[in-house]
Formats: C-alpha cells, structure tokens, sequence
C-alpha cells in the first residue's frame, strides 16, 4: 500500500474547473501563458510535466485549473501550441465533457507573422491573419504576405 | 469577369481572363500604332501611390490611363503624403477610393497591396509589394512569351538571379505552373526561391532548382534575367558576396537556341551586357514597351468598359 502510495501522482481532484490533458511534454508553461496564466491569480493551479502517458506511450504534461471555463479563442491558442490536446471540463469533481482541440482553418490575431516586412506587424488596423495549410504537420500561411510559419516558430509568435 | 475585382496576386486573375486580357491588349497595340485616340474612359480617375521608386511601372500605368482617355491622380513623393505625418494605409486607401475609380499602389511592405485591397471601395492593383507578388509584370512577361511563342506548354523557360527577393519572379513562376511550361530557377545559394513560394506551386508542377546556367541554357526557349535587389538586403556583406555572381554577355546568347529570347523586367544593372541589346536574342525593351498595351486591357477590364 505504501508502495501504491509512492508511485502515485501527488495532485488532488479539482472540484470544478479544466484539465488539459495530453499536451506535448515541455509545452504545459507555454499553455498557461497563452492562457495569461502567469500564476499569480486567485485560482489553484497544477502543472504536471513529463508524466508517463498511457495512449501516447510516451510523455506529457497535464494542467489543472480550478474555477476557470475556456474561450473559442483559448482552446485556439491550445490547439496551436499543442494540438493533440484534450479538454476536460469538471463539474462537482465529475468529467462533464471531453473533447479534444481542433485547430482551425483560419487564425485571426492569435499569431504574428514571423516576417518582419509584412504590413500585419505596421500599425495599421488589422490582425495578423493565417490560412491554416496544413494541419499536421502544422503549416500556416499569412494572408498578407504569403509567408509560412511552421513549429516551433508559430509557439514562439503566440 | 475581372469587373470591380482586385489584382493583388496573380491567383486573382483566372487563366481565360488572362487571355482575354493578351488579346484585348493586341487590339490596344495596333490602336496604338494607328494614332487613334480612345476615349472609353473619360470620366474615370486613376489613383496611383508609389511609396517606392518606380520608373516602367508607373509610368505604363499612368500612360495608359492616359491612353484609355482617362485622369490619372497621383502624389509625386511618399514624403509629401500623408503617411510622413503617419496616417496608416488603410485610412489612406478609405480617403482615396472616394477621390478615384481605381488605385494602383507599390509599397516596400510585403502584404501592403492586400491590406489596401480590403480598405478600399474601389479595385486595387498591386504594383510591386515589397519582395512579394508584382502581378502586372507577369501579365506583359507572358504577354511577351505569348507574343513569341504562341503559348507557354512545352516551353522552357530559365528564371536567373535573385529568386529570393525578386518579386517579379514569385508572380511569374506562379503564373507558370498553371501550364505545362519547364521552369529552371538558376541562381546562388543565398538567392534561391524561397520556400513558401515553392510550397504554394501545385504539387505536380516541378521546377529544376540549380546554380549552374551552362547546363541549362542550350535549351532554354526563354531567358528571364533579373538584377540582384540590393535595396532588399538586410546584411550588407551579405550583397557584397552576391554582386557580378552571374553576368549575360555576347558569348551567353552564342550557347543559346535558335529562335529563344532574353527577357529582364528592368532595370539593369550590370548583370546584362550593353553588346547583347542588339541581338537577335534581346526581347527586355519590348517588354517594357508591352507594359503599356496590357495594362490598358487590365484597366479595361476592371473597371468594365469592355
């Protein structure tokens, strides 16, 4: 029993709230910051990283927030960082749906563009805005300046 | 039909219109060598907004709006616009799409011809973005090929020089891979088409990435040169690596085909002899001098006189 205890994962239940589950190992940081999460809220937060997955059979992260609900544009942002992402929304300590993200077929103002002379980066009153090319492996291709972003470059302009 | 549409990328303009667009600007040729005046278009503005400099483009555009019998408004200096005082773009095209019918714009930002295209009420033609797309310059190229050859299946054509940062060349190679043609793109390593334009191309379209002309040139139907964009480079030492890299001379034109042309979308620098201009094989003065014909027909057909 001690035993069983010690190889057990030491994160508690959340009442109510979400799991994100199956994220890329060493992406769980970059979801809670393109959440805003900066850990400062009044909220509790687990993060679990590199932990063994069974229907990876490999590794990765887990987050759990507690008392927050996820907006279109958020699951877009996950979707982006990591997109075998599954959403776990917790209702009185009970999975009350499941579903995994899906990355859009357009991107409008999540990214930036990673070219420099594109018009989307000038001040102009427009979000930088992406046709989604290819969804595995990730390719998105600007609107404006025809560029394409692939990872890890399309994480680090999140 | 193209009719109130924007020319921003090539991809806007569909291959029949293309076509429509060579033969309509015929008729415009053979007008011209007549001396008739044409006055289609005599209540029509053209705007035109060069935030960069710009000789054949924007005086074919001006002159056949001119030659259409149309008015063509223009500011002579980005710096005496509104956008020294730091207006954005888009303002710019709202403001003047009230003043015009249509509005051509060269911008050095790349993606600055689709941004005005959705600010603006009226169509817009792109006229060179930054090292993106220059759609008019594929049109009078092919216009040109078309001329010679009669279409652009089985034809091969060597693309040669900066690939990288030339944007005529992104729209043409474009344009291309919607025939049968055989595309070589000829250049140094740190010039070489860059991915996304060759991402874009359809997956069955192949073009033969190399950096040696010789090899291709003894079958080469069309010779398109450009100059290396030093005003593009970010690294200067990296363009002093890259000058005289290639150079067309009298004994280039000597390994070339019987009845194949050199094309260049001008201006040149040094990377195209004076000695070749007379040679059967030199085709660039023409080109730019078809720049005028074919714009008229696009012009035309956007505003949707004929």
């Amino acid at each position: 029993m001690e035993e069983n205890n010690k190889s057990t994962l030491k994160v508690s239940k959340i009442r109510d709230g979400i799991v994100i589950d199956h994220i890329d190992h060493g992406k769980a940081l970059k979801v809670l910051s393109t959440l805003g999460i900066s850990g400062g809220e009044e909220f509790t937060v687990s993060v679990l990283m590199n932990v063994k997955s069974k229907t990876m059979n490999s590794f990765k992260d887990v987050v759990k927030i507690e008392r927050r609900v996820l907006k279109k544009v958020e699951l877009d942002r996950i979707s982006l960082v990591s997109p075998g992402a599954t959403i776990n929304i917790i209702k009185n300590f009970e999975i009350e749906r499941k579903f995994k993200v899906e990355i859009p077929d357009s991107i409008i103002g999540i990214v930036k563009c990673s070219n420099q002379n594109c018009i989307s980066n000038n001040k102009e009153p427009v979000s930088a805005e992406f046709r989604v090319e290819s969804k595995n492996p990730l390719i998105l291709r600007c609107v404006y300046c025809d560029r394409t972003m692939i990872q890890p470059e399309i994480c680090h302009k999140i | 039909m193209l009719k109130q549409r924007d020319v921003v990328s090539v991809d806007d303009i569909e291959t029949d219109e293309m076509f429509a667009i060579f033969e309509l600007a015929k008729k415009y040729e053979n007008l011209l060598k007549s001396g008739k005046r044409i006055s289609d278009f005599e209540s029509k503005i053209m705007a035109t907004f060069f935030y960069e400099p710009s000789t054949r483009t924007r005086l074919s555009f001006e002159s056949a709006m001119h030659r259409l019998g149309g008015s063509v408004l223009s500011v002579p200096e980005p710096k005496s616009s509104s956008a020294a005082k730091g207006e954005t773009l888009a303002d710019t095209m709202r403001m003047a799409s009230a003043y015009s019918d249509i509005i051509v714009i060269r911008h050095p930002l790349d993606g600055s011809a689709r941004l005005a295209s959705k600010f603006s009420s009226v169509p817009v033609i792109n006229g060179g973005d930054g090292s993106g797309q220059h759609p008019t310059q594929t049109l009078l190229d092919l216009y040109t090929m078309w001329k010679e050859f009669g279409g652009f299946d089985k034809l091969t054509i060597t693309v040669l020089g900066d690939l990288k940062y030339g944007r005529t060349t992104h729209s043409l190679i474009r344009m291309l891979s919607r025939f049968k043609a055989n595309v070589n793109l000829v250049s140094p390593d740190t010039l070489k088409m860059p991915e996304h334009v060759i991402s874009a191309l359809p997956k069955n379209f192949k073009v033969n990435v190399t950096g040696d002309l010789n090899a291709v040139l003894p079958k080469t139907d069309v010779l398109y040169v450009t100059r290396i964009q030093k005003e593009r480079f970010v690294d200067p030492n990296e363009y002093q690596g890259v000058i005289g890299a290639y150079s067309i001379n009298l004994e280039t034109t000597q390994e070339m085909k019987k009845g194949s042309i050199i094309m260049h979308p001008l201006p040149r620098i040094d990377e195209i002899t004076p000695d070749v201009d007379e040679t059967v094989n030199a085709r660039y003065f023409q080109q730019a001098a078809n720049g005028v014909p074919v714009r008229m027909a696009l012009i035309s057909k956007m505003l949707g006189v004929n």
